[in-house]
């Protein structure tokens, strides 16, 4: 399958790739633009980003946004990684499968199913729209995605040093905090960076569940949408690119990192038996 | 141990119990009430009997047809000349990429490249087609929602392709198939199980999509999402949303049984 690609298929793939970032770059290219609009290019200014800089109201809904995501990542990581070592220590087979569906139901199930019946069960509790529903949802979502990328880490581990350092006198605490915990650490790390990104991308659940008093980025920059175009919009996302390439940039060093360990790992072990 | 299962379960299980279990229930108990707080069939019955919510249906399930179609006609081919590329794995990562972008400001920037005396627009006139609406059709819609899916469609397909021997497509070769032989008989039903799960993580969404029928349809295109929000948010009939929502959840389980379960997660990034 190895073969040179025909000019036709090179500029098939250019054209794919072309199409996929010509309205991000179309994006951060006005962010720099003198006009009021996203034609013609005016000049270049740094305008949008000072006005962006001077708008507290913006700068309240990104802190806000940020907290949120940070805060919904730690729980949903603390649960799903819970969550994980409870099905790993599930042996029955019947009900490892019946958990599992359970756990996915939320990764299936499109954000406006989510968003509406988030909505009904908070009305329900009398929970007051706004902040605590925001993160409670947050932090619902999340967690699915957390238990499946700590559960392969677990079943990966060597169970017999489970075995070993109990017998070496070690309580479940113990074998806990300095046996498992460290053997499943990346799958906790990339657990932790997927339920950040979860929580910044998602718009339709955050839509149900906000109240009059609090918003995510996502949730204004649909309500200013509406109203129009507005460059301060457009330096925003010029510096949302920014911090999502350094977070899939991090992402991707720390896999590499892992499976430079893992390669690491094997080799150490192969030299001890030879 | 059994003490430690059950500590670990504690959480979880309540997250399961208040998040996953209790609002499906609820959603269903919900579609039973009208809007003044009485049990009723009526909402059902309304929505089998009206013809506006059978056809609204109908559409939804047509225009997310069409974008899994046109997202799958793009997608695979690049899925696989992206296999025979060299540093595969970094131009797929290039792929992905845009996905991490949120979608709100995707959608966004759609709106400034089509609007009236948008870029595509001045394009337009400029090489004499003349200026267009393009904002707010039924075809922008489209193209925006296969833009934003594409990405979710490659990823399942090219590993599936990843996956595939080049032994078989060779022994295809050796015994004088020809290369559109070799495609439809070895290399397409071969990775099958990638396409599948690429329609499921797609057309389940698109069938939900609402915030990109408002920005860039016009609320001329109206999606099962899209009645749902107005349900919910705008007219306050929580019972009838509800009932709608019912529906999507059954096209839903509907998708996924004819799709397959799928082996591995197609779609590793969520698309909200």
């Amino acid at each position: 399958m190895q073969s040179k690609l025909s000019g036709w298929s090179k500029a098939y793939l250019i054209i794919v790739f072309i199409i996929l970032y010509a309205p991000i770059l179309f994006l951060v290219m006005y962010s720099f633009s003198k006009g009021n609009t996203m034609s013609n290019f005016h000049g270049f200014t740094f305008a949008h980003y000072q006005t962006l800089f001077h708008d507290p109201r913006l700068i309240q809904i990104v802190l806000d946004t940020l907290i949120v995501a940070l805060l919904s990542s730690l729980f949903a990581t603390i649960i799903g990684t819970a969550g994980a070592l409870g099905v790993y220590e599930t042996r029955h087979r019947a009900i490892r499968q019946t958990v599992l569906s359970l756990n996915n139901i939320l990764m299936v199930s499109p954000d406006v199913i989510i968003g509406a019946s988030f909505l009904i069960f908070f009305t329900m509790l009398g929970l007051r729209l706004g902040f605590i529903s925001v993160l409670l949802s947050h932090i619902a979502f999340s967690i699915p995605i957390v238990v499946l990328l700590v559960l392969p880490k677990l079943n990966e581990m060597n169970a017999s040093m489970i075995d070993a350092a109990a017998d070496l006198g070690a309580n479940p605490w113990q074998t806990l905090t300095r046996v498992i915990l460290p053997a499943i650490m990346p799958g906790i790390f990339s657990g932790f960076f997927m339920a950040v990104t979860y929580s910044l991308d998602d718009f339709a659940v955050t839509f149900f569940v906000t109240g009059n008093g609090f918003s995510t980025l996502s949730v204004e920059i649909y309500s200013r949408a509406r109203q129009g175009v507005d460059l301060e919009i457009n330096a925003l996302s010029a510096l949302w690119f920014l911090v999502s390439l350094l977070l899939i940039a991090g992402y991707y060093f720390l896999e590499q990192y892992n499976q430079g360990r893992k390669t690491k790992n094997r080799q150490q072990v192969e030299a001890v038996i030879k | 141990m059994k003490q430690g299962k059950l500590f670990y379960y504690i959480p979880y299980g309540l997250w399961i119990a208040l998040f996953v279990i209790a609002p499906v229930v609820l959603i269903v108990y919900q579609s039973f009430f009208n809007i003044a707080g009485h049990f009723t069939l009526s909402n059902y019955a309304t929505y089998f009997h009206s013809g506006v919510y059978l056809k609204m249906t109908f559409n939804s399930v047509w225009y997310a047809f069409l974008i899994t179609a046109i997202t799958l006609l793009i997608s695979y081919p690049t899925a696989y000349l992206l296999n025979q590329l060299k540093h595969k794995q970094l131009w797929l990562l290039l792929i992905i990429l845009p996905t991490w972008i949120n979608l709100l400001l995707k959608t966004y920037a759609f709106i400034g490249l089509l609007s009236r005396s948008g870029s595509v627009d001045s394009f337009l006139t400029f090489i004499g087609i003349g200026p267009k609406q393009l904002l707010f059709t039924d075809a922008s819609f489209l193209f925006v929602a296969t833009y934003i899916e594409i990405p979710f469609m490659i990823l399942p397909i090219y590993n599936a392709i990843a996956e595939l021997s080049p032994s078989y497509v060779n022994a295809s070769r050796d015994l004088g198939a020809s290369g559109w032989q070799t495609f439809s008989r070895v290399i397409f039903p071969l990775t099958l199980d990638g396409v599948k799960s690429g329609v499921q993580s797609v057309f389940i969404p698109s069938l939900s999509l609402f915030m990109i029928t408002r920005l860039i349809g016009g609320n001329r295109v109206i999606t099962l999402g899209t009645a749902i929000e107005q349900h919910f948010l705008v007219t306050q009939n929580w019972g009838m949303g509800s009932t709608i929502g019912v529906i999507l959840i059954v096209a839903m389980v509907i998708t996924m049984l004819l799709t397959g379960e799928r082996k591995k997660k197609g779609r590793t990034r969520h698309a909200k």
